[in-house]
């Protein structure tokens, strides 16, 4: 998808942030400071909404499934990616996992008004592209990306 | 709908936002999944929710709801209601059913999040 000048889009804004596995109190932390500082870049509301929606997905999966996990964020002119990466049980099936309604949620997750299968369907809908790897024991890893400035490429 | 409207119709307290009473919302949907509210909400929306945590507050925010409904007399914890200040979401707690705050508020023309 990158055009043919931009092997290498530049580096721009980078940010990392932890992410506890189990530590619903702070669930959606990281999502709400990765909203604040897309609103301070001056990015698009629209595609601020679709990023936060997306983060916020990814990061309630972190804290419900993983032990640990990192967000890094990427806001280049082109694009804004998110990174997340954990340590944790993996997901054996991707392609069962991108299935509205499927979900391994606990009963806890669901009482905290998760876990209803939508997380990872919901984030191929808000973001440009998704790519998932993933190795059952070790980790997921989710890279996110929206592309900005479409209108004017077009 | 003036958000003035939708707590004298469903007979609500102001929990937060007694100043923000003059918003407009435009629709509104219901749910107790944050799941759902993630996929299906709209900017602008009012939530109509049973689930109390603070977590109904940040789905909220990141969805850019106006305000937020609590039905059955549900009541966010200091948490939830800090956030909501500081993200400038009212808060309105009614003792209807959620059934019923949603049959009141569609009966009086509040659109639902699904329609255009």
């Amino acid at each position: 998808m990158l055009n043919h000048h931009q092997h290498e889009p530049e580096s721009g804004l980078v940010q990392s942030f932890s992410i506890l596995g189990g530590d619903f109190h702070h669930a959606g932390h990281v999502s709400t400071q990765v909203k604040e500082i897309l609103k301070e870049l001056g990015i698009e509301p629209g595609i601020i909404r679709r990023a936060a929606i997306a983060a916020y997905e990814a990061e309630m999966n972190v804290v419900m499934y993983a032990r640990k996990g990192t967000f890094t964020l990427q806001v280049t002119p082109e694009q804004v990616n998110f990174t997340v990466e954990d340590e944790g049980p993996g997901i054996p099936d991707i392609e069962l996992a991108m299935q509205e309604g499927y979900s391994t949620a606990t009963q806890e997750m669901r009482e905290m008004g998760f876990g209803a299968g939508m997380g990872l369907p919901n984030i191929k809908k808000n973001a440009d592209r998704l790519a998932i790897t993933s190795e059952v024991g070790r980790g997921t890893k989710l890279e996110i990306c929206l592309i900005l400035n479409q209108g004017k490429r077009r | 709908m003036k958000l003035r409207e939708v707590k004298e119709l469903l007979k609500a307290q102001v929990i937060w936002g007694d100043d923000h009473l003059d918003l407009e919302v435009e629709r509104a949907g219901a749910s107790d999944l944050m799941s759902d509210v993630l996929a299906l909400g709209k900017p602008g929306m009012l939530l109509i929710t049973g689930l109390a945590n603070v977590q109904s507050v940040r789905t909220a925010d990141i969805i850019e709801a106006k305000a937020i409904v609590y039905v059955r007399g549900k009541r966010p914890d200091q948490e939830g209601i800090a956030l909501a200040q500081k993200k400038g979401i009212p808060l309105l707690s009614t003792d209807f059913l959620m059934y019923q705050a949603c049959g009141v508020l569609f009966n009086r023309g509040l659109k639902s999040v699904k329609d255009e």
